[in-house]
């Protein structure tokens, strides 16, 4: 086991782990944030999508360990919505209905946001580049592209 | 009925943003995986690495012994309350079924099927525990592909005799349908135009992006499952009907389900045998498969051999089409495996006139996966047969595709027509939707640009595709099941319970998950009724709260579930038309319904629905020839399929060095009757189109010659990503054609796009290198194939002498320049 120390949407956690354990596990098993998902074993489908340290990983392609002494957001910890508050994408993929199961959703708002950060003012094709690590098997991806373009036209009005 | 319908309907075709959405947009969800009970364990399978293999022996010393594992069972310790998995639709009655232990004690059938389940207290330490489980194996032939078990040369199950399962035959002469198919081929042989072609569908994983996850919790007086299923109330009858747990005492639950494809339309028996370990042990359990037991495991879809023959006279006239499938059921018969193909037996015809029509289907075993349902589920393949063979047709003819399919298809004046497979089709109008699609995809113009760039011998050249496609869905009328022995029915149930606070509670046993149901069903509740949108809830998948249903697949939703609900609403505002009249002291005669409130004739005296709720709750006044309450509820039955349609365009790019495709346009015009929320269609329509169009270019499930699947994970299934696809051209044609049989006149439109895409896709790959002698490419539509295709007349020719080695002999292997 070993310890680590982390902050996790803005919370301050501390547990002891087993050196193996991924990042995804961590959140989902110990901390209990199931809105980051697990979609495959290969790091293809980016369901468990979160930002460590403001930039977006796999969190199956990462240790717990690993994150140790870093900062973690999650799909929960994005937007304060407990008060009612949706981040802009969060609400963009709502108004461009760019989502229907909602499995593949907290991972393709959190690629999307850090794509945003990187170049807030995407053509089609560079969304489509850079969203392409995110499997979606119930849009065919144009509301998705839809609502990321949208999200970034939102952010320069 | 009723007063309602005078009423400007403000929400049915509004773009409504889903209900679903909040939770599902800030990780408010509860996935299966992500119930957690206390004391739950913890379950990993031990899965066959053999396709065909007697298990001799088990040994679960060293597992047991493995940190925190609580039990480690093969099929040996269990008896009969492990169940069997079942076959709901044995589509003969001589069909041969091979008996289906979800965990076989002497014998496996296919790679990755269950021997053993360890149990622990953490799903990493089930883990750890499944390697050291020591099966030993005496290894059988295993028999793979269709062709080879065709042969009965190796069998899938020697105990049966042969890999036949069954022959399923509609003729279209002996139906008295329409008359005999061989004497048009016959007659086309020598007068008219013959085409023969063999077509392959190769196999598919429906690949939902939720792996599936089952919670069973024991505690209690209900047995509890949670479940990522499509159909929790199938499940729960399949579960009492072969485990001997009486029906009254399960409770199934679908909570938020991610995706399913049909792919979760299955009684798999990872959940039986959750459900006996859960049993033995007392304790809660889950299970959830890894993404590589999902694609190995869960079932597959399509894999069929089409061999198809076109009768048609010189002008192109189609007289006769005869189709003989081989389906490849895998290692056992699943839920409704058998019937996926059959159901394609209606649509080869599809929008056609044909005076003559034969249909056979022989289904296989063979030591793969099982087969069953994946979106559209015998109809894509169906569709894709004959948009192909009528390609082929005009190509013959000399020409255009949409020419071929207009001499040939019914008009829309001449709805209802009954079809040479007995089906009868109420509105459609191909016509109006061929023109709308064929304007916004700029035909004439890509046309142009097509015979410019051949002309010019561009090295890319231009293809168009059309698929002009009509479906059955709804399932389904229960009579016409019961005549195909499909072991249920196809009603749905729903009902409307009227909440004292004038909120409204609405249950459905459609199992939504994707779908929107929960908008669109308030959309409908909300116009009915004249409630705000906002006060409807949408209650499903707990059949301890939903406790009726047929569940969701086959585009049936909607046209059932959503009729089902519109017969409730009616029931509801019957019974509080009486309690109005009687708190009114009025006639019923004299009472109009209207944006949710019964008003007295010539008068402003009235009555709000809300209120009706709040008096029969408090029943402190009502009529002494009623309950105190306007609750209701209603089992619909649907007396017939419904029959949406479009017209697809596709344009394709077609790189004639490398084969390389590429997709510049798509276009759809898709003739659904009503839409109720166009959002929601579109975002159907789209996803639907990529299942359909990876089917075309990406996507196989090979397993190779031991049985091995080699597309084992998302690494070798070529699920697309966004940056393979386009942005998609949806329209709808402006006077859509209203289904007759439902109240809302809306039709299915969950399968179309899958249905309708595939073969626009290969017609347009095929179209664009027709003129370098290319008739035909397998699917997936890979550039290898696109680049053998188009050189497969060059002949054997050695590479030509003067083409340069890739390296010279003796000088440095890389080119000048490089690692700079």
């Amino acid at each position: 086991m070993t310890k680590i120390e982390l902050t996790v949407d803005g919370a301050a956690v501390s547990d002891d782990v087993e050196p193996r354990m991924l990042l995804v596990q961590y959140l989902r098993e110990k901390l209990g944030k199931t809105g980051t998902v697990i979609g495959c074993d290969t790091s293809n489908c980016g369901a468990c999508t979160v930002h460590l340290d403001g930039t977006s990983v796999k969190s199956c392609n990462v240790l717990a360990v690993q994150a140790s002494g870093r900062t973690v957001t999650t799909i929960e910890g994005l937007a304060d919505t407990a008060e009612g508050e949706l981040h802009p994408v969060q609400e963009s993929f709502r108004e461009c209905h760019g989502l229907q199961c909602g499995f593949c959703t907290p991972g393709m708002i959190m690629q999307a946001v850090d794509l945003l950060g990187e170049n807030p003012d995407p053509t089609e094709e560079e969304v489509r580049l850079g969203m392409e690590g995110n499997l979606c098997r119930c849009t065919g991806y144009h509301n998705i592209v839809k609502s990321v373009l949208h999200a970034a036209e939102g952010a320069k009005s | 009925m009723t007063a309602t319908q005078d009423r400007p309907a403000a929400e049915i075709g509004k773009d409504r943003r889903r209900k679903e959405d909040q939770r599902l947009i800030t990780g408010r969800t509860r996935w299966t995986d992500n119930i957690t009970l206390p004391g739950m364990l913890h379950l990993a399978m031990v899965r066959s690495p053999f396709a065909h293999a007697t298990i001799t022996s088990v040994d679960v010393e060293a597992a047991k012994a493995s940190p925190n594992v609580v039990a480690v069972l093969s099929g040996k310790d269990f008896g009969d309350e492990l169940g069997v998995c079942i076959n709901a639709w044995p589509i003969t009655p001589d069909q041969k079924t091979p008996g289906h232990s979800p965990m076989p004690a002497d014998r496996v059938a296919f790679a990755g099927e269950i021997v053993a389940v360890v149990v622990a207290r953490s799903a990493a330490e089930a883990r750890d525990a499944a390697e050291l489980v020591d099966v030993e194996y005496d290894e059988q032939p295993a028999v793979i592909g269709i062709k080879n078990a065709l042969r009965d040369e190796v069998l899938a199950h020697p105990d049966l005799g042969t890999n036949k399962s069954a022959l399923w035959v509609f003729d279209s002469a002996e139906a008295g349908t329409g008359s005999d198919v061989e004497a048009a081929i016959e007659t086309a042989r020598t007068d008219g135009i013959l085409i023969e072609r063999e077509y392959r569908q190769q196999r598919l994983i429906p690949a939902f992006m939720e792996p599936r996850s089952v919670v069973v919790d024991p505690t209690g007086e209900q047995i509890t499952m949670w479940s990522a299923t499509q159909i929790p109330h199938i499940l729960r009858f399949a579960l009492a009907a072969t485990t001997g747990v009486p029906e009254s005492k399960i409770r199934v639950i679908a909570p938020d389900v991610g995706g399913g494809f049909g792919g979760k339309l299955q009684t798999t028996p990872e959940e039986w045998i959750a459900w006996a370990v859960a049993r033995r042990l007392s304790k809660p359990v889950k299970y959830t498969e890894t993404r590589s037991e999902s694609l190995m495991a869960a079932h597959h879809g399509r894999d069929q051999v089409q061999t198809l023959t076109l009768a048609a006279d010189k002008e192109g006239n189609v007289t006769g089409f005869k189709v003989h499938l081989d389906a490849d059921l895998g290692a056992y018969i699943a839920v409704v495996g058998g019937g996926v193909p059959v159901l394609g037996a209606f649509m080869f015809n599809a929008i056609y006139k044909f005076p003559s029509y034969r249909f056979e289907c022989q289904t296989v075993l063979t030591n793969t996966t099982f087969t069953d349902a994946y979106r559209g589920a015998g109809r894509p393949e169906a569709t894709y047969a004959i948009e192909r063979i009528m390609d082929e047709l005009a190509a013959e003819v000399g020409v255009d595709p949409l020419e071929i399919r207009e001499r040939n298809w019914i008009k829309h004046e001449e709805f209802p027509f009954t079809t040479v497979a007995g089906l009868e089709y109420d509105t459609g109008n191909y016509e109006a939707a061929t023109a709308k699609a064929r304007e916004s995809f700029g035909y004439d113009a890509l046309r142009a640009e097509q015979k410019e760039r051949r002309d010019r011998g561009d090295r890319v050249q231009l293809g168009i595709g059309v698929s002009t496609f009509t479906e059955m869905c709804g399932l389904a009328p229960s009579r016409v099941l019961g005549s195909l022995d499909y072991g249920a029915g196809g009603w749905e149930h729903a009902s409307v319970r009227m909440l004292a606070t004038g909120k409204v509670e609405i249950v459905t046993g459609a199992s939504a998950h994707g779908q929107g149901h929960e908008t669109a069903f308030s959309q409908i509740v909300a116009d009915r009724l004249g409630v705000p949108f906002e006060d409807v809830e949408v209650l499903h998948g707990d059949t301890q709260i939903a406790h009726k249903g047929l569940d969701t697949y086959g585009s049936r939703s909607l046209v059932v579930g959503g009729e089902a609900l519109v017969k409730a609403v009616d029931k509801v505002i019957d019974k509080a038309k009486h309690l109005a009249a009687h708190l009114l002291e009025a006639s019923e005669d004299d009472l109009e319904y209207k944006g949710g409130r019964f008003t007295v004739a010539g008068t402003d005296q009235g009555v709000a629905i809300q209120e009706l709720a709040t008096a029969a709750f408090a029943a402190h006044n009502y009529p002494e020839d009623m309950e105190p309450s306007i609750d209701a509820e209603a089992t619909y039955d649907p007396v017939n399929f419904n029959y949406p349609h479009g017209t697809h365009l596709c344009a394709m790019e077609v790189d004639t060095e490398t084969g390389a495709v590429k997709m510049r346009k798509y276009t759809c015009c898709d003739d659904i009757g009503t839409i109720i929320n166009p959002l929601i269609v579109a975002g159907q329509v789209h996803g639907g189109l990529v299942q359909g169009i990876a089917q075309a270019l990406w996507e196989e499930a090979v397993h190779d010659e031991a049985g091995t699947l080699v597309s084992g994970s998302f690494v070798d299934y070529l699920l697309p990503t966004s940056a393979d696809t386009i942005s998609f051209d949806v329209v709808h044609t402006d006077d859509p054609s209203i289904c007759t049989t439902n109240t809302l006149g809306t039709k299915g439109v969950g399968e179309a796009g899958t249905i309708a895409s595939t073969p626009a896709v290969v017609n347009a790959v095929v179209d664009a290198v027709r003129h370098l002698g290319v008739s035909d490419i397998q699917m997936p539509c890979t550039p290898e194939r696109v680049w053998r295709a188009i050189h497969a007349n060059d002949g054997d020719a050695p590479t030509p002498e003067a083409a340069m080695p890739h390296f010279s002999e003796g000088a440095l292997n890389q080119d000048e320049g490089a690692g700079q």
